[in-house]
């Protein structure tokens, strides 16, 4: 399916978020993440289904002021 | 040293984690400063930040995630809330963007998302302006730390409105009072301290420095000569003079 991951149209499997994390070898790595603009929280990545069309944003810890 | 939220720090500088040549320099310029809260982002996972993330982890003082880059109250709120899950913390440095040339706070945005976040159970450090009327709104939506700007963030140019920040410290003399950015030199962290502010909060001025650990100990060593100096109770400027050696029992040699 057609997913928007961190606004790049990629063609991924999942069918879960976790799914895709480990897909994009971040199944293990310290990130959080949001579904269509809204916060989806680590427990729920593996029950959480994808859909074509989805917007996923992954991000991690990062240098700020 | 300052509170927030019923956590005591251990310096008054704040000091933000971008910017560094290096990523060592950067540990460095910690070290130097003894600041007492780092700053940190989010940004999307490139590859690069599970390294950052163990090097914060590293410096062993308390992280203060912020918005930055954020232009809406849902993107800060949603921001907000990936932070709190991958920092483990309540606390959030809220920063809403309205133009881009001056980085200007949002301020109505500002108010809406603290307010929606303390809500939530988040602990709100409001990057804002010195607006008494915004600062008292923020103060009603939950908030229990104000962040002022000194100046529009990496401009470097000081405290642009020394009498309106006095007057926010004199309006809230129990409120932890924090200037968020603007600051270039040494000098100007100072004068927030003597203003009795708590607390600064830096980044560019060190971390664009040309030599970033020299520049975080002197801004570490200006906050602590603010800090005493206000301790001190200075005192007040006037416009005529006033013979520090005593006239009485001069001899007449005239």
């Amino acid at each position: 399916m057609k997913i928007t991951l961190n606004g790049e149209i990629r063609d991924l499997t999942g069918p879960s978020v976790q799914d895709v994390l480990a897909e994009i070898g971040l199944g293990a790595a310290r990130v959080a993440t949001a579904l269509n603009g809204e916060f989806l929280p680590a427990a729920i990545r593996p029950s959480a289904t994808l859909k074509d069309g989805d917007a996923l944003e992954v991000v991690a810890p990062m240098q700020g002021g | 040293m300052p509170q927030f939220y019923g956590t005591r720090v251990e310096s008054a500088l704040m000091l933000g984690t971008a910017q560094y040549p290096s990523p060592s320099i950067m540990a460095d310029a910690f070290r130097a400063s003894g600041a007492g809260i780092a700053t940190v982002s989010l940004r999307r996972e490139g590859g690069a930040g599970q390294d950052f993330h163990k090097l914060i982890k590293g410096l062993d003082i308390p992280i203060l995630p912020n918005t930055a880059g954020c232009h809406s109250l849902r993107e800060a709120v949603t921001t907000a809330q990936m932070a709190r899950e991958l920092f483990e913390t309540p606390w959030i440095k809220l920063e809403i963007i309205r133009d881009d040339d001056t980085l200007c706070p949002d301020v109505v945005a500002l108010v809406e998302a603290a307010r929606v976040l303390s809500d939530d159970g988040f602990q709100v450090f409001p990057y804002c302006t010195e607006d008494l009327s915004v600062c008292g709104r923020l103060l009603d939506a939950g908030c229990r730390v104000l962040m002022p700007w000194g100046a529009p963030i990496g401009s470097g140019r000081g405290l642009n409105n020394p009498y309106g920040l006095r007057s926010l410290r004199a309006h809230f003399p129990d409120v932890p009072l924090v200037v968020d950015a603007g600051i270039g030199l040494p000098s100007h962290a100072a004068q927030a301290m003597e203003l009795g502010y708590d607390a600064v909060l830096l980044n560019t001025a060190v971390a664009r420095a040309g030599d970033p650990v020299a520049m975080a100990r002197a801004m570490a060593l200006a906050i602590e000569a603010g800090q005493l100096a206000h301790a001190a109770n200075p005192i007040e400027a006037r416009d005529m003079a006033a013979p520090s050696t005593p006239v009485f029992g001069m001899a007449s040699l005239g």
